[in-house]
């Protein structure tokens, strides 16, 4: 296998492999089986781009360049660097575990969910290797689409008001990011990422921005968030706020603020309130949600408002806490999802005063559960904690008081996610459940496991990601740079 | 003694060729079986488009220095050629849907009735593409005003050959009043130039106003206005789009997919050449009216369409908007506008068609007219009509799934090239307004409550024996724009190459 074929692999193996599940009328077992194995393949080629990724280069590696539309400049170049290379792993490892949920609980219409998730795989991959900005905007788009399906089809009984709101909030991003790219591309002469020159514009920063401050989400744009989160399939849910709403936060850094310098000064401080006030807002809604996923789903709104902190304070602490949040976060957010609708499976409901107690006899659950959440909460020496410290030093450099309210979301996150514990495992024994709510059954342990036990590998080593994610360990030299 | 011109018979071929097969079927209406017409019909009206296109192709391969020919009656250069390609190619797809989907299901089920009028439909489809293929390469204002009004009462007809069909006949006469006074429009307004330059061809006119300085002449600038409205009939931009819902929703169905496509590409291709040929000094006031048409037909089109239950509405306004879209290209002015026009074309034709091809399947299967709710569980009952659909209305919406995004993405640029970042910012929010019922219709076809998805079919389906129709040839039409609309999405490149050059033709 040739280096340069592996990323555009990754992008269009599972797009063909749902062509394939679409095309070919495969029973449902050997879809399933089809859709987990081509995701674990994807695992594998992305491993193997691990071993072979220089982390001490700059510029970006793996690169493969063709021309789209030659007269406007615009091409097919795809590339990555070593936050987008662990950004792909965190993508391909959560969809891994995601497809494998869809098939243990069986999805109706078998080919028409598998194709779909396979098409958000590529999609997904796509976005974080994309280095035109045209390319990047088209696999944006395309992730909404296998979304709304997803959502709108295997969702619950809300769902066509939330796939309405998710769809309007964020095309309204993206449709504006779209008029941004016509300009900047249009003033540039290229939309190449790779060597696109700076801008000074300011309308053409926040239209960017606009895009992804929806997409991450941050206070004030985070309407769809809510009824999205809870009435997607678990597993959808997992893959939202794992990994698609890290698009957003990836595309501040990759695009935002590299490409616009002088904007990204000048809106610093609002960015920065910005995040703030999404970190302590969506910290106090978790601790008064009253289901499993409303809590995660809002401590999923802090930890994007954790990481737009890092990412705006401009220092290399907060650009190496950023990319280690993104992955951890994106790691135990899906890890909790689903757990959430394994929890749901069996009680048929989410909400605490109908749950409880469910550690008795179901050491599984609450060891997973426990571990998960703990992480969540970044106790020291979690993989969360290191990057919460990180982006917390990063900030306080930029200012103190920056410091002081990202700690504040951390002791929130403590009291959020301890009552989500008790109430789910512990205190009274809940109305709902029932002797036969069994503990978890192994293809579920297989899929929760391995997302936890990565955890477990970042909270023991987290420079492993923190140190290797921007060339030379030197991120805002890298950024300066424009990562070239 | 008036002097014969020479004449350029190659230049013609594909509107020959088209008048050849259209003549052949019209004998075969008199001289065929009852039982064999709509396959003679059918077979003569291929073969004819095909023949066009074969045509089209060659006149683009060989033309590349654009000139008149016919004494400056005809232009034969490469933007009249592709946009020849693009109609017959519409032409020839809606003969594979005509073929089963002719008359519709109105008296779809009266089999004994259902082929009387078939041949002649056979008949007056090329020779409607013919005065298309005329129309965009018309090359003074005489055979302009011809071969609109040769296509247009093709086109009266055919709304309401479906006589049996509650509506079709509404729609024809709907059509024939509202048209003719878009076709008033237009020859009032020839006539205002030819009185303001004493010539009614495209590059005398220009000339003359050059070098007389008629810029602000006010017979002039009241003929153009005049223009631009008959070409806004037609092309069903706001303010002039009133007839496009209920004619598009009368019309059968195969009919309305040939005018949302073909007519369209006629429309805006030679409103594109009359423009910037015969008053290039006008261009600061066309520009600007194009540019105010465009947002209006965004306006419009869009509002509309979110409160529409019917389905055929829906999409005519979805094309009122993409008139919109295309005339932001138009409106440029440029011959970068030129080419995102000609590109968007591409794209928009195969989805038009492709879409109401799913409506006729549809329509057939139930024997009623389309809403959103009977399009409940469609989805799930024919995947690859369901799946296609889906490409095409997200394709309309722009979403990267085909090469509707593509499209987008040059209008736009074409507009900020010229300095309207506005006209850019209209364009993206009328996007986002268009995605809500775009979405709709998906919506409808996938994510129904369980108890609707069982629609009992009542129509031709029941009678032929309960299991839907196999419509081999309108899957085939349907895959084929599939393609076309996917395809348009990788195959910028060459694409965009080929409008390239066909804009080049144009005097930039």
């Amino acid at each position: 296998m040739t280096i340069s074929s592996v990323t555009s692999l990754l992008i269009w193996l599972p797009i063909a492999s749902a062509l394939v599940i679409w095309l070919l009328p495969l029973s449902r077992y050997a879809t399933g089986s089809l859709a987990v194995l081509v995701s674990l393949v994807e695992v594998g080629f992305w491993i193997e781009q691990v071993t072979r990724f220089d982390f001490g280069q700059s510029g970006l590696q793996f690169s493969e360049s063709a021309t789209w539309f030659g007269d406007l400049g615009v091409s097919y170049t795809v590339g990555e660097y070593g936050f987008s290379l662990w950004l792909v792993g965190l993508t391909v490892v959560v969809m891994a575990a995601s497809l494998g949920y869809g098939f243990w609980v069986g999805r109706d219409r078998p080919r028409a969910y598998f194709g779909l998730m396979l098409f958000l795989t590529g999609a997904t991959v796509g976005v974080f290797v994309a280095q035109d900005l045209l390319l990047f905007y088209a696999f944006f788009e395309a992730m909404l689409i296998p979304l709304y399906i997803l959502i709108g089809v295997w969702g619950g009984p809300g769902r066509l008001g939330a796939t309405v709101k998710f769809v309007i909030y964020t095309m309204a991003g993206s449709l504006l990011m779209l008029a941004a790219i016509v300009v900047y591309g249009l003033q540039a002469g290229t939309f190449d990422l790779v060597d696109a020159p700076t801008s000074t514009s300011r309308w053409l920063f926040l239209g960017f921005m606009f895009a992804f401050v929806i997409k991450a989400p941050l206070f004030p744009f985070h309407g769809w968030l809510p009824d999205t989160y809870r009435e997607s399939p678990p597993e959808v849910t997992a893959v939202l706020s794992g990994v698609v709403a890290k698009t957003g936060l990836y595309g501040m850094l990759r695009i935002a603020i590299p490409t616009f310098p002088e904007p990204t000064s000048y809106y610093r401080t609002a960015v920065l309130a910005l995040a703030a006030a999404t970190l302590v807002y969506g910290s106090l809604l978790a601790f008064r949600s009253p289901d499993f996923r409303g809590v995660v789903a809002y401590s999923s709104l802090a930890a994007s408002g954790l990481i737009a902190l890092g990412l705006f304070s401009g220092t290399d602490l907060g650009f190496d806490g950023a990319v280690l949040q993104m992955v951890a976060h994106g790691l135990v957010s899906a890890s909790l999802f689903l757990i959430a609708g394994a929890v749901e499976r069996r009680t048929s409901t989410g909400e605490f005063r109908l749950l409880g107690g469910m550690a008795r006899g179901r050491p599984a659950l609450a060891t997973l559960l426990m571990t998960a959440g703990v992480i969540s909460l970044a106790v020291p020496g979690s993989a969360s904690f290191a990057g919460e410290f990180l982006i917390l030093a990063g900030a306080f450099q930029r200012a103190w008081w920056w410091a002081v309210i990202g700690a504040s979301g951390i002791v929130l996150a403590a009291m959020y996610m301890l009552r989500l514990i008790s109430a789910v495992l512990h205190e009274a024994r809940g109305s709902t459940v029932g002797d036969e709510a069994l503990d978890l059954r192994p293809g579920e342990l297989a899929l929760v496991v391995p997302l936890v036990c990565v955890l477990l590998v970042l909270s023991v080593w987290p420079a492993g990601i923190s140190g290797r994610s921007f060339a030379g360990d030197n991120p805002t030299g890298a950024v300066e740079a424009q990562f070239r | 003694m008036i002097p014969t011109p020479n004449i350029d018979w190659f230049a013609l071929a594909t509107i020959l060729t088209l008048l050849g097969a259209s003549a052949i079927a019209l004998l075969g209406a008199v001289l065929v079986p009852h039982r064999a017409r709509r396959l003679f019909g059918a077979v003569v009206s291929g073969l004819g488009f095909t023949g066009g296109i074969v045509a089209a192709v060659w006149l683009y391969a060989d033309s590349p220095h654009g000139h008149a020919v016919v004494s400056g009656a005809f232009y034969r250069d490469r933007w009249t050629a592709l946009a020849q390609v693009i109609i017959c190619t519409v032409g020839l797809a809606t003969t594979f849907l005509a073929f089963e989907h002719l008359p519709g299901w109105g008296r779809g089920a009266d089999r004994s009735r259902r082929d009387d009028h078939i041949a002649e439909a056979f008949a007056l489809l090329p020779v409607c593409a013919a005065g298309m293929a005329f129309f965009v390469g018309a090359g003074n204002l005489i055979t302009l005003f011809l071969s609109l009004e040769w296509f247009s009462i093709a086109l009266y007809v055919l709304c309401a050959i479906d006589y049996d069909l509650e509506g079709s006949l509404e729609a024809g006469l709907k059509y024939l009043i509202v048209g003719s006074f878009g076709s008033a429009g237009l020859l009032f307004g020839s006539a205002l130039v030819y009185g303001a330059t004493g010539s009614i061809n495209y590059q005398e006119i220009a000339s003359r106003v050059g070098t007389q300085g008629l810029d602000h002449n006010l017979l002039l600038l009241l003929g153009l206005a005049l223009i631009i409205a008959g070409l806004g009939f037609k092309a069903s931009a706001a303010p002039f789009h009133m007839w496009t819902p209920d004619v598009y929703e009368g019309a059968p169905t195969p009919v309305t997919a040939f005018m949302s496509a073909a007519t369209k590409v006629a429309a805006l291709v030679l409103a594109m050449r009359v423009l910037q040929t015969a008053f290039p000094q006008e261009s600061h006031l066309w520009t600007w009216a194009f540019a105010g048409i465009a947002v209006a037909s965004l306006a419009v089109g869009n509002l509309a369409a979110l409160v529409q239950r019917n389905v055929k509405r829906i999409l005519a306004y979805s094309s009122i908007s993409h008139s919109g879209f295309m005339l932001i290209g138009l409106s440029a002015g440029t011959a970068f506008g030129a080419k995102a026009l000609m590109f968007y074309l591409i794209p928009y034709t195969a989805m038009a068609f492709g879409s109401f091809a799913i409506v006729a399947a549809r329509e057939r299967e139930l024997g009623e007219p389309v809403t959103l709710d009977n399009l409940a569980g469609f989805g799930w009952e024919r995947p690859f009509l369901g799946v296609a659909m889906w490409f095409f209305v997200l394709g309309f919406a722009g979403l990267p799934l085909g090469g509707g995004f593509v499209g987008k993405f040059y209008v736009l640029a074409a507009a900020y090239d010229h300095g309207w970042t506005w006209l850019v910012i209209v364009g993206v929010v009328a996007t986002l307004v268009s995605l809500y019922y775009y979405l709709g219709i998906v919506r409808a076809m996938y994510m129904r409550p369980g108890a609707e998805l069982e629609v009992a079919p009542g129509g031709v389906a029941t009678v032929a024996g309960g299991s839907p129709p196999r419509e081999a040839l309108l899957h085939a039409a349907v895959a084929a724009a599939l393609a076309v609309s996917v395809g348009s999405l990788f195959a910028v490149e060459p694409l965009i190459d080929l409008a390239q050059k066909a804009a080049a033709s144009l005097p930039f």
